[in-house]
């Protein structure tokens, strides 16, 4: 009766990486997961106002930007999803693609995962300055971003995201058009349903015209830390970032805020999956 | 190496000399749900599983991979590998046991023939024994067997959080039904 473990042994199945991350989000930015074929995810986002606000702001809950956002997955490997922030009246659509998936055993076993994201970001405040010339493509940006994830233990999961974003217009001439970012995060389990996540996202003193600036001025990088905690159907997600916004624009390049000096606001995700299609058909 | 060589002839001679009691399978079923009531349905298949029988010993044994159940949902799948069955940890399950009637199994019969079925069922990491009835149907040579069995959860230290507790049941009915192919 050891043939049966010798012949499993012998005929050793791919068996891929799951649940990296709890959700396809790591806290602002995306994870290296995606919603399952036929599954949408609905996405409620608040960041607080700033803590060091003090008493009379209660510690910045007094004011709140919010991000609604949908995501579906067409199949296991690409997700679309669409948001909408208060914050600069922001639209947001993006596709997600799984290019690779951490894997062991079979013919091309593969150590990491890793995806693409683009998104773009179309800001609907009112233009600043009414009297020129004002074209729609202005208000258009976007996001490119590749996710490189290994789940190394059931405990941690680490990711980096280079990324790249774009404006079709800057604010002002001195501004770059084009900024260049390298993300770095990850996740330690510390029970089933609760795990510690940090992200950071550095800017890179990169540029495609010599001399601008490769960052917009008064900005700082992105820094993130909090608790994803899981019941049933849901993902909460609650942290401290210096940023503001929710989009790739926003956080990975326009974040104001200094987290060592106490700008730093309180916030939360809520994800909720609905299966809208069934995976298997019911004999 | 020449002991090798010996041994592992030694060994297939082994295997020859019963082979025609051996039968096999890859594609065996076993599918599982939870009798709880509840809008979502706790129920899950999975088509690849692993079993041996011994005719002339009664012998069986099984052996499923966990991450190999299917779901209807994608979530509770991966609920199930990670939070319940924690696959990581413990990626299979099996179970060796006997036919604790063998002589009532007329082989070379067509015919359907009730058993029982008593050994070690090893899931989540704990081994406990079971004893469970079923059936060998024999059909133009063909072997295949039934059984249907109901699983304690907390006998496998598999807790459900008081959360969930009225959306799956304490007992999971597993049922098996596996068509056996001459080993060769």
């Amino acid at each position: 009766m050891k043939m049966l473990e010798a012949d499993s042994k012998k005929e050793k199945k791919r068996d891929y990486a799951t649940a990296t991350f709890k959700t396809s989000r790591l806290i602002n930015g995306h994870s290296i997961e995606n919603a399952a074929a036929g599954v949408m995810d609905f996405k409620v986002s608040h960041r607080f106002g700033m803590i060091n606000k003090g008493s009379y702001e209660l510690f910045g809950l007094d004011q709140a930007t919010m991000r609604m956002g949908l995501d579906y997955g067409i199949s296991n490997r690409l997700m679309i999803g669409v948001g909408r922030s208060t914050f600069q009246k922001q639209y947001d659509a993006f596709g997600k693609l799984k290019i690779l998936r951490q894997s062991k055993g079979g013919r091309w076993p593969s150590p990491i995962s890793i995806s693409a994201v683009s998104t773009v970001m179309l800001k609907t405040l009112k233009w600043e300055n009414p009297k020129r010339q004002n074209f729609y493509t202005s208000r258009l940006s976007f996001a490119h971003q590749l996710i490189i994830a290994r789940k190394f233990s059931e405990g941690l999961s680490l990711q980096l995201m280079p990324s790249f974003v774009h404006y079709n217009l800057a604010s002002t001439v001195n501004e770059p058009n084009d900024i260049f970012a390298l993300g770095a995060g990850g996740r330690i389990k510390l029970s089933k349903r609760l795990s510690f996540n940090v992200e950071y996202y550095h800017v890179l003193p990169l540029s495609f015209v010599e001399g601008e600036s490769y960052m917009i001025t008064g900005t700082k990088n992105s820094l993130a830390v909090g608790f994803d905690i899981e019941t049933g159907g849901h993902v909460f997600q609650l942290h401290f970032t210096n940023s503001t916004g929710m989009t790739e624009k926003t956080f990975i390049t326009e974040t104001t805020g200094d987290f060592f000096k106490g700008d730093i606001h309180f916030g939360f995700n809520i994800s909720r999956v609905f299966t809208i299609k069934n995976r298997k058909k019911k004999k | 190496m020449k002991k090798i060589i010996f041994a592992s002839l030694f060994l297939m001679s082994a295997i020859y000399a019963d082979a025609q009691n051996i039968y096999m399978t890859k594609t065996g079923k076993i599918s599982f749900f939870s009798r709880a009531k509840s809008i979502d349905k706790v129920e899950a298949d999975n088509n690849e599983v692993s079993s041996v029988l011994n005719t002339q010993t009664g012998e069986v044994v099984f052996a499923v991979l966990i991450k190999g159940f299917h779901f209807e949902s994608a979530l509770m799948e991966e609920h199930f590998n990670e939070n319940y069955l924690e696959s990581g940890k413990f990626p299979k399950s099996t179970f060796k046991g006997k036919i604790s009637n063998p002589a009532a199994v007329n082989f070379s019969k067509d015919g359907v023939y009730p058993i029982t079925v008593e050994g070690d069922l090893t899931l989540h990491g704990v081994t406990k024994k079971i004893s469970s009835t079923g059936s060998i149907t024999i059909k133009a040579g063909k072997i295949s067997a039934f059984s249907k069995f109901a699983v304690k959860l907390k006998n496998f230290n598999i807790s459900i959080p008081s959360l969930v507790a009225d959306k799956i049941s304490e007992d999971i009915d597993v049922s098996v039904d596996c068509k056996y192919e001459v080993k060769n």
